[in-house]
């Protein structure tokens, strides 16, 4: 496990490799609890994130960073009209808000299962862009990893950035 | 069985909807659901309403969950309703104060209408 380590007065705590499949057990859990969907593993993986729909959460305090979840409207569209009856999936900003959520949620999910983290780092509330056309930028030095899951074949990406 | 007066307290629309959709699903007669964005606004909705459940998020802007405690433990008319908190975070500290400021439960985010259910029906009474 990571242990935290001195920064000021806080303590900053460094990624650890288990972080990956506890986020992918996060993900599954909220994704499960709140839209009855099961995520499963790729049998072969697409590679670059895809999609034009993309929640973020940001980390602050004992972990800086954000936590991105990223999919098609067609694919949102599916999860809001799980969360929220069918009327949401025909509905851009019931979709847009219903992935913020889940965002959040995997977020929470995500910080309750590193005990460094759980009283340590607060979340932001969720942002989210619609459209493909952008680059995400964190200032160096930064780390992080992203992993995907499938709903039904289709992709849902998932990633951590941690910065400093 | 009664049907019960619920208000729902969060930031977000999107998880007032979620909140309601899970009451329904795990088998609350709801006669009247109201909601509010804020503390402040479900202050204002107690004094108007007379509620037999309040669900409410810790974190929201204006007045968040714990000052909506505090202030709603000051009304006379709403002191006897039951509060059950909703939080994403797995911030003990916020959950022991809200407990300690008279919520009567908590649910942590994700959750199923089971566990809505579960923390909720025992304090209704006889309403469900």
């Amino acid at each position: 496990m990571s242990l935290p380590t001195s920064r000021g007065t806080e303590h900053i705590v460094k990624p650890d490799p288990q972080w990956k499949a506890l986020l992918e057990c996060a993900a599954k859990e909220v994704f499960s609890m709140m839209a009855g969907v099961e995520l499963t593993e790729f049998a072969e993986a697409p590679q670059e994130p895809q999609g034009e729909q993309t929640a973020m959460v940001g980390l602050a305090g004992a972990l800086c960073g954000m936590i991105t979840i990223r999919c098609t409207s067609a694919t949102s569209g599916r999860l809001a009209a799980r969360m929220l009856g069918d009327e949401a999936a025909t509905n851009p900003s019931m979709i847009s808000d219903a992935l913020g959520e889940l965002c959040n949620m995997v977020a929470g999910n995500f910080k309750s299962k590193v005990t460094q983290l759980a009283d340590h780092c607060m979340l932001s509330v969720p942002t989210v862009i619609c459209g493909e056309d952008y680059v995400l930028q964190t200032p160096p030095p930064n780390e992080g990893f992203q992993t995907v899951l499938s709903l039904e074949s289709e992709p849902i990406w998932f990633s951590l950035v941690v910065q400093g | 069985m009664k049907k019960i007066h619920v208000l729902i307290v969060d930031d977000s629309s999107v998880m007032r909807k979620i909140v309601e959709r899970s009451l329904r699903q795990a088998g609350l007669e709801l006669e009247e659901v109201r909601e509010a964005s804020n503390g402040a606004e479900a202050l204002a909705e107690v004094q108007n309403t007379s509620f037999d459940l309040i669900l409410s998020d810790i974190n929201m802007p204006a007045m968040d969950g714990l000052e909506f405690l505090r202030n709603l433990a000051n009304l006379p008319a709403a002191k006897n309703v039951p509060v059950v908190m909703i939080t994403t975070e797995g911030s003990e500290a916020r959950v022991v104060e809200a407990l300690s400021v008279g919520a009567k439960g908590y649910i942590r985010k994700p959750f199923t209408p089971e566990q809505v259910k579960e923390r909720v029906a025992p304090l209704l009474g006889g309403a469900q």
